[in-house]
């Protein structure tokens, strides 16, 4: 039985569909959930993709951090469930407290949307297991507020944890702290990510299909489990 | 404050002054609304009439001239809904239909760059959504004046801001547009934006109210002052108004959240088969909506404007009637059908009230507070307005500037010259790398962007599985269509239509955005007349009917006009995604060729412009014949797997041209030109593109562009680190990308 991934749906959710092709591309069954229904429906793992969800009013996550399926989703997590945050999605969770920091308004103060060079340095979250320690990939970059910042010690916790998922390679493109694109929590399960891989699976409408391997590997982690 | 005007009372009170000039009407149109109703006009009659019979809304000054699109369109069987509709709908095969649009914003794009921009992109959104369909990406053309003026550092980063604002927030891809810099869009900048949806063919909707019986909603945002035109006028105590002189924005504020919430829940009450007719609320708000769907419907409708879910408490009938309030939607409901609509919306958390209810006595009455205060024969108001034919005449010095022909300017020559004037060119706003602009905007949601900014066109796919996709570009240079507004609107229609054929689709319908002066100005008038006539004769000798569009008039300051700007997208259908063509040379060892005739042609080229700030002279000749045949080929190069490369040229000739390839693929080529040097690098001939052919497919596509009849002469090959020219000049990639892509940042940070 291959696995199952829940893609949740937030009002404003943008990159659901995409979120959704990924999974499917990569061999995986795509699950819809919804915000209001605080049910996981079973899944073996969750995106929260990309969008404005509750149109990022108060700050970017924070309303959709109270979504009834939150309740479900935060102890599921917290006791091992693999989530991937993208984009928004990282903003919740970082709201939400299952990831440390936060995301602010790019330096430069306008959206930014490009292609991003990364490097993978966490390969032991069941979301990059299939990467090499140190491959860079191309995603893209599409936030206003996408610059990642956090105290001295929690950077410090981070670097010193390998809980650095990935960086941006070469330039920075928003201003986030060491060039953080990517974090995940202690247990390596819930990954943020910035940039968006599910936006590079197929070189005919993204930069590359580098972004496959993320979703490759939580299939990988699923059937193992 | 004095009691509410009522039907009662106009009857009763004939002689009444009313503000009729305030709100724009004249003494002439006044008397035609009395005469319509057998007495005067109440205060929200009068609301009515004044929006829907202004320029903007009922098209007076152009409707006599627009009829030409649809009176030459040629024979097609592609269109399923036409000019009248909220947007044009065309039929692109495997039961798909998509559904287009291109609108103006100037105005409020002026008075608020970023609100003004970002309730723009959800004007024409909603356009589309109502006729069916789920938009599915978004474009924008853009005017400014000159790029070092202080006041466009104000607009354009606004603009751009609310354009990325609004159309990332609500998840649709932009896939370009256009951006051109002009000291006559100074005071007057242009903000054109356009959207195409996709539906299923059967799946078309219409804005017509039909049933008596059935339930009027409105639904979306509530109703707020916004957005109200004469918002002193109403206020005012000969308008029965409510506020105390208060001052009310006229820009629209937008709420991209709120769009988002309608898309999907229209959609999902479309699947649901919950709607019997449906149409956006945009300009002139619920006065529109009202009228039109019940002219539509040729019923009548009966509404209680104290069901109108508001904002502000305080409104009064008048301005609940012209409010501009964005992200609302007005739809016919059979009663059956109320509860499951309701429970949609509440799904999506978008306020829905019933209003009023179809009738079958061909009046739109409304009340408020129980008194009746509108009773009008709906079509009076939205399909019965003032027609004008406006005297029209050849501006003076017109025959002066077009004998100014640049011919007479000094050229470049030597290798060194010919080498500053490419670098040049390639450094001004206008040729200039635009990712500044296109940086801010997302062109990757929904994941079906199969080519978007700089390619000649954006490219969406819409199959999957089949790989059926359409392309877009728009197109339109307004320093030919000052020269010549025949040829002008022509050639925009030309580049359009190449810039699409350029990615291997199939051009196949026309949207269009005109933008012009103000209309009571003779000069104006022969302008846009002769622009109508250029492009409803290139579009019935393409083969390409016009689906709809929009006027803008009174792009003026003072006196002076902005150059008439006709904005002419073309869509096309591409049959197959995966064999898209795109401008970048892909790799080294490809033949480089040039299509298409080339004469020196310079009247309105941007050659003369960055060299020499000349406008003068004709611009280039109109080939339709030659454009249509060379479309041909690139969809057989396409077709046949034998392009690397393709890139319409226009503006900067193959200069520009051959550097926008070699930029965009980061490879470069060493090039022999076929003639002159100067008029080979900086001619502006239409139907013309480079194209780098696959090796080993030369000789295929030889023959394929001479049983066209498309001249092709090889220019070289690609490879390298430069653009090289034998026997001229050469520019590293390096130098090149350095001129091509610091100008906007320098000028906006």
């Amino acid at each position: 039985m291959t696995a199952r991934v829940g893609v949740v749906t937030f009002p404003g959710s943008l990159d659901e569909k995409d979120a959704a092709r990924a999974v499917r591309l990569a061999g995986g069954e795509a699950v819809p959930l919804w915000h209001a229904e605080p049910d996981l429906h079973g899944v073996d793992a969750v995106i929260l993709p990309g969008g404005f969800s509750y149109g990022d009013y108060l700050r970017c996550g924070a309303i959709a951090r109270f979504a009834p399926v939150m309740t479900e989703l935060v102890p599921a997590a917290r006791a091992g469930l693999p989530v991937l945050g993208i984009c928004n999605g990282f903003q919740i969770l970082c709201e939400a407290h299952l990831l440390p920091g936060a995301l602010t308004r790019n330096r430069g103060l306008r959206f930014v949307s490009k292609d991003v060079r990364l490097r993978i340095e966490g390969t032991a979250t069941p979301w990059t297991r299939l990467y090499s320690g140190g491959q860079e990939i191309t995603a893209v970059l599409k936030s206003g507020e996408g610059a990642y910042v956090a105290g001295p010690a929690t950077l410090a916790e981070l670097g010193a944890r390998s809980r650095v998922v990935a960086r941006y390679a070469g330039a920075n493109p928003n201003g986030s702290a060491d060039g953080i694109a990517g974090i995940c929590n202690e247990a390596g399960n819930v990954v943020g990510l910035m940039p968006h891989p599910e936006h590079a699976v197929d070189t005919l409408t993204g930069p590359s299909a580098d972004g496959l391997g993320f979703f490759a590997s939580i299939l990988l982690a699923a059937a193992r489990a | 404050m004095r009691s509410q005007d009522t039907v009662a009372l106009a009857a009763a009170t004939p002689d009444r002054p009313q503000p009729y000039a305030e709100l724009g009407l004249t003494s002439a149109e006044y008397a035609r609304i009395r005469e319509v109703l057998g007495r005067r006009p109440t205060d929200a009659e009068l609301a009515i009439y004044s929006v829907m019979w202004s320029e903007h809304c009922s098209y007076k000054s152009s409707k006599a001239h627009l009829r030409q699109f649809a009176e030459k369109a040629p024979p097609t069987g592609a269109l399923l809904a036409g000019i009248g509709h909220n947007a044009g709908v065309v039929d692109i095969g495997q039961g798909y239909a998509v559904t287009f649009k291109i609108e103006s914003h100037n105005h409020p794009s002026y008075v608020e760059p970023f609100q003004g921009a970002a309730t723009g992109v959800g004007g024409i959104v909603r356009d589309i959504l109502a006729m069916g369909a789920r938009p599915v990406a978004v474009m924008d053309a853009l005017r400014f004046g000159p790029a070092d003026a202080p006041d466009t550092r104000r607009v354009l980063p606004g603009v751009v801001g609310g354009i990325s604002f609004y159309g990332n927030c609500l998840g649709l891809p932009n896939i370009g547009g256009e951006l051109a810099f002009d000291p006559c869009y100074a005071g007057n900048p242009l903000v054109n934006a356009l959207c195409v949806g996709v539906l299923r063919r059967g799946d078309l909707k219409l804005a017509v109210a039909q049933g008596p019986g059935n339930k009027v909603v409105i639904f979306g945002s509530r109703t707020g002052p916004d957005g109200i035109g004469g918002a002193s006028v109403l206020a005012s105590a000969s308008f029965g108004g409510s506020g105390e002189g208060a001052k009310r924005p006229s820009v629209q504020v937008g709420d991209p959240f709120m769009e988002k919430l309608l898309v999907e829940c229209c959609l999902q009450l479309y699947a649901a088969q919950l709607v019997v007719g449906i149409q956006d609320l945009g300009a002139a708000g619920v006065s529109c909506a009202t009228t039109e769907l019940a002219a539509g419907g040729r019923v009548g409708m009966r509404v209680d404007l104290d069901a109108v879910p508001l904002r502000d408490a305080a409104l009064g009938p008048a301005e609940i009637l012209m409010s501009e309030s964005q992200e609302r939607m007005m739809a016919i409901v059979e009663p059956a059908c109320v509860g499951r609509f309701m429970e949609i919306c509440a799904r999506w958390d978008v306020p829905a009230e019933v209003i009023g209810e179809v009738t079958g006595t061909g009046r739109l009455e409304m009340t408020w507070r129980g008194e009746l205060i509108v009773d009008i024969p709906p079509g009076s108001a939205a399909d019965d307005g003032p027609v004008y034919h406006r005297s029209a005449q050849r501006p003076a010095g017109h025959s002066e500037l077009a004998a100014d022909d640049p011919s007479r300017l000094p050229r470049p020559a030597s290798g060194a010259e010919l080498r500053a004037g490419l670098l040049a060119l390639l450094a001004s706003p206008d040729a200039a790398d635009k990712a500044w602009v296109t940086e801010q905007y997302d062109s990757y949601v929904r994941g079906d962007t199969v080519l978007a900014a700089p390619q000649d066109a954006g490219l969406v796919r819409i199959d999957e599985r089949t790989g059926l996709g359409v392309a877009l570009a728009t197109d339109g240079n307004s320093r030919y269509t000052l020269l010549d507004p025949y040829a002008g609107a022509q050639l925009a229609l030309a580049e359009a239509y190449r810039n699409v054929a350029a990615t291997g689709a199939r051009p196949l319908a026309v949207t269009n955005c005109m933008n012009f002066g103000s209309p009571e100005d003779p000069a104006v008038m022969w302008q846009f007349a002769a622009a109508v006539r250029g492009l409803a004769d290139a579009c019935a000798t393409l083969g390409v009917p016009v689906t709809g569009g929009n006027v803008s008039f009174y792009n003026q300051t003072g006196g002076v006009a902005i150059h008439p700007t006709p904005v002419v997208g073309v869509l096309g259908v591409h049959d197959d995604v995966r064999r898209r063509l795109a401008l970048g040379f892909a790799g080294a060892g490809a033949s480089v060729l040039l299509l298409g005739r080339t004469t020196a042609e310079f009247g309105g080229s941007l050659w003369a412009r960055v060299a020499h700030g000349h406008l003068g002279g004709r611009p280039p000749r109109v080939d339709l014949d030659a454009e249509r045949r060379l479309a041909e080929v690139f969809a057989a190069g396409s077709a046949g797997g034998l392009l690397a490369a393709a890139h319409d040229l226009s503006d900067g000739g193959l200069a520009v041209g051959l550097a926008e390839c070699c930029l965009a693929g980061r490879v470069g080529c060493t090039v022999t030109l076929p003639g002159d040097p100067f008029t080979s690098l900086f001619s502006e001939s239409a139907a013309r593109a480079v194209v780098a052919v696959r090796p080993g497919c030369e000789a295929a596509f030889a023959e394929l562009c001479a049983d066209r009849e498309v001249p092709a002469a090889v220019l070289g090959t690609t490879g390298g680190g430069g653009l090289t020219v034998t026997d001229g000049f050469s520019i590293s990639l390096d130098e090149l990308g350095a001129a091509y892509r610091q100008t906007l940042p320098a000028l906006f940070g």
